[in-house]
């Protein structure tokens, strides 16, 4: 699985609460059968003026001059700044693949919904609560200041602002120790194997009929 | 010490070891696959060369992608006329071969949406865990099991597994008191509760649903309210056991028989929440309050009764909301103050896993019966949610009450509810659905939601736009 260690990356604020993985990538895309090249159709609806279709050439596409990431000034950014309970809606892994394939490795946001977190650990994308005051002063900040960065430091759980401020993050202790190695969760699980298998046997014991 | 709610008793009966940093490896009884949430993860199972660890805890079917009209599916997947769509579900059929699960092909009868058709066959049974790479998992804790969704790797740990690394989530009683007005349905209670405690309001938590109103619920009113669990921020919605569930799954195909029968019934009666169990969260409701309801805007907290009017953003409780109020009505193309029932519409879609079972459309087809659709209604659709509930429905005659008013009787799958196949919205139009979310482009690219009860969207169809189904007489 991917990692995530520390990333130095430019800003984008997208101000709408209640982002929802029908927003974070349209259904007509859900068609693929792989994980990968999902990043042309990120926030595909707001993004483009026409209507996306699966396996289309975005490239000649109208681009909606009111969506915030087709502003040049965001162009290649990889941390996106949110709003409450960013993710809510489906369990479509898609929503991480396409924020990953843009280029996104980290979202802030005051809450996040609760699949949608498991998913983005999956996949190696860190996400950052932090509570909404703070957020708020970000999105204040990032929107007067063109080029802002944060650095983010998973192991110190920092973020260090222009001004060279630091803003401590809390993480869990599990989801940190997996990002930052990147570790096989399944190849984790299975080392309880024999958990599992003796388990199974008593629980087939109380209830035979799930295993009939 | 005091008692354990049904969520904790699940829990610990699925526990099989505690790891550290407070995760616990739960073991799952039960995973339906689908064709939109499963490829990439039997390609990372074969990637990683490894087969399922319990090939029959598992079942398939597709119902995202397909299309619902006879003259397509009368050919099973190579009708299928979208090619992208076709792929995904041939996919489905191959993976399932290949793996050794078990599927409902596009041309089973038994085929259906999935989470239709898990309790219709009894393989949802009380006391189980279950997932599924699909969040309106949560339906099937209508029947006290524990169910929730799970993205696409965690689909290819369970299929590896047999487990999952969970967190255990904290308890929440929504507690809906009295009983409902005529005219008042499972579908109004849950859109009420989730219009209070908002969509985030059961993050984090597992939500048992209880009080007199759930009680007196049957299985499908009870399933429609534990499906939009997810809508309140909650995975996992649940019911506690009681004579009606027993009696709903008797004989079912899948259910135990004989002995094991007798067996599991006495298991499943201690399904309940104990009487002195202590939830983290509690939130009352009176279910004389509740009135019908219609979503307004793009978040199905965005919700008002039947006889309020569009609310003006200045009223939202707070300043984030007002904004998000602001563009909710911008994407609606509505005006503050509007009254709902002057909301014109344009479509109409009576399905999805929330309200797609026979007694939805029962309650749809008493709306119609003897009526005409509006004529400016482009289309109404009726969807049922399995082959099953298809065939018990043309066995009372309803197809043919819903084709004389001028609905379109289709084939089984989730169609409008997110319009991955050929049914959706056109930009701007108004659908009054039954279906569970209201998100922008949903059920269509600038398409409009409004979400509703079955009996609401059918008097819509009639009239054109709302009316307050407690004023509508049966024909
Ligand atoms: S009917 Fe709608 S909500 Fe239900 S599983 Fe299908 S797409 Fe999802």
């Amino acid at each position: 699985m991917k990692k995530f260690t520390t990333e130095d990356g430019l800003v984008m604020p997208l101000d709408r609460a209640n982002v929802d993985t029908d927003y974070i990538i349209p259904k007509q895309f859900l068609k693929s059968i792989k994980r990968t090249g999902f990043g042309k159709n990120l926030f595909d609806e707001a993004r483009y003026l026409d209507k996306g279709l699966p396996d289309q050439d975005c490239s000649g596409r109208p681009l909606n001059p009111d969506f915030v990431g087709n502003q040049p000034r965001y162009r290649g950014a990889s941390i996106l700044l949110a709003r409450e309970n960013f993710g809510c809606g489906s369990s479509r892994e898609h929503a991480p693949w396409a924020l990953d394939d843009y280029g996104f490795r980290c979202v802030i946001a005051p809450s996040f919904a609760d699949i949608f977190f498991n998913n983005c650990v999956k996949n190696g994308i860190l996400l950052i609560v932090l509570d909404e005051k703070t957020v708020d002063s970000l999105f204040r900040e990032v929107s007067a200041l063109p080029g802002y960065r944060l650095q983010i430091d998973l192991a110190a759980q920092t973020l260090v602002k222009p001004d060279g401020s630091v803003l401590r993050f809390d993480v869990e202790a599990s989801r940190k120790h997996i990002l930052l190695n990147g570790l096989d969760d399944i190849g984790l699980t299975l080392q309880h194997a024999e958990a599992i298998r003796d388990f199974e046997r008593a629980h087939q014991s109380r209830a035979p009929w799930l295993f009939a | 010490m005091s008692g354990k709610t049904l969520y904790d008793k699940l829990w610990e009966s699925h526990l099989v070891t505690d790891l550290d940093n407070g995760t616990s490896l739960i073991y799952i009884d039960l995973h339906f696959l689908h064709e939109v949430t499963s490829p990439q993860a039997f390609e990372g199972l074969r990637l990683a060369g490894r087969r399922p660890w319990r090939a029959s805890a598992n079942m398939a079917t597709p119902d995202h992608n397909v299309p619902t009209t006879t003259s397509e599916r009368s050919r099973g997947v190579e009708g299928i006329l979208d090619p992208v769509s076709r792929i995904q579900v041939k996919f489905l059929d191959d993976n399932c071969k290949d793996f050794g699960i078990e599927e409902f092909a596009i041309d089973d009868h038994r085929h259906g949406i999935v989470h239709v058709i898990g309790p219709e066959q009894g393989r949802t049974l009380p006391g189980m865990t279950i997932v599924c790479g699909d969040s309106h998992t949560s339906t099937h804790g209508a029947l006290g099991a524990l169910a929730h969704g799970i993205g696409t790797s965690e689909v290819e740990h369970v299929l590896a597994t047999q487990c999952l690394v969970q967190r255990k989530a904290r308890n929440m009683l929504v507690k809906v008191n009295g009983s409902l007005r005529p005219g008042v349905t499972a579908k109004d209670v849950i859109l009420a509760i989730i219009g209070k405690i908002g969509t985030a309001g059961g993050t984090g938590y597992t939500i048992e649903f209880g009080g007199e109103v759930i009680k007196s619920l049957s299985i499908e009113g009870r399933m429609t309210v534990c499906n939009m669990a997810i809508e309140a921020g909650a995975r996992a919605g649940l019911v506690a056991v009681d004579d009606k569930t027993i009696s709903y799954l008797a004989g079912r195909p899948f259910a135990p028989k004989g002995a094991q029968w007798e067996q599991a019934v006495s298991y499943w009666q201690t399904l309940t929440s104990d009487a002195d169990a202590i939830f983290d969260a509690v939130v009352e409701l009176e279910g004389a309050d509740i009135v019908p309801q219609v979503s307004w805007g793009t978040s199905p907290e965005m919700v008002a009764p039947v006889t309020g009017a569009v609310p003006d953003p200045q009223s939202a409780p707070s300043e984030a909301k007002r904004g998000n109020y602001q563009q909710a009505l911008k994407y609606m193309g509505l005006a503050a103050g509007t009254p709902i029932q002057s909301i014109k519409l344009d479509r109409v879609f009576i399905g999805s896993c929330t309200n797609s079972r026979i007694e939805d459309l029962r309650a749809a087809a008493a709306v119609v019966k003897g009526r005409r659709v509006a004529g400016s209604i482009k289309q109404a659709l009726v969807v049922p949610g399995s082959g099953l509930v298809k065939a018990q429905a043309e066995s009372e005659g309803l197809d043919k009450i819903f084709r004389e008013a001028g609905l379109e009787w289709r084939e089984p799958g989730c169609s409008m509810c997110l319009a991955m196949n050929a049914d959706q919205l056109e930009p701007g139009e108004h659908c009054a659905s039954t279906s569970n979310r209201n998100f922008e482009g949903r059920q269509g690219f600038g398409g409009r939601t409004h979400l509703v009860s079955p009996a609401m969207a059918a008097a819509a169809a009639v009239f054109g736009h709302f009316v307050d189904i407690r004023d509508v007489q049966m024909l």
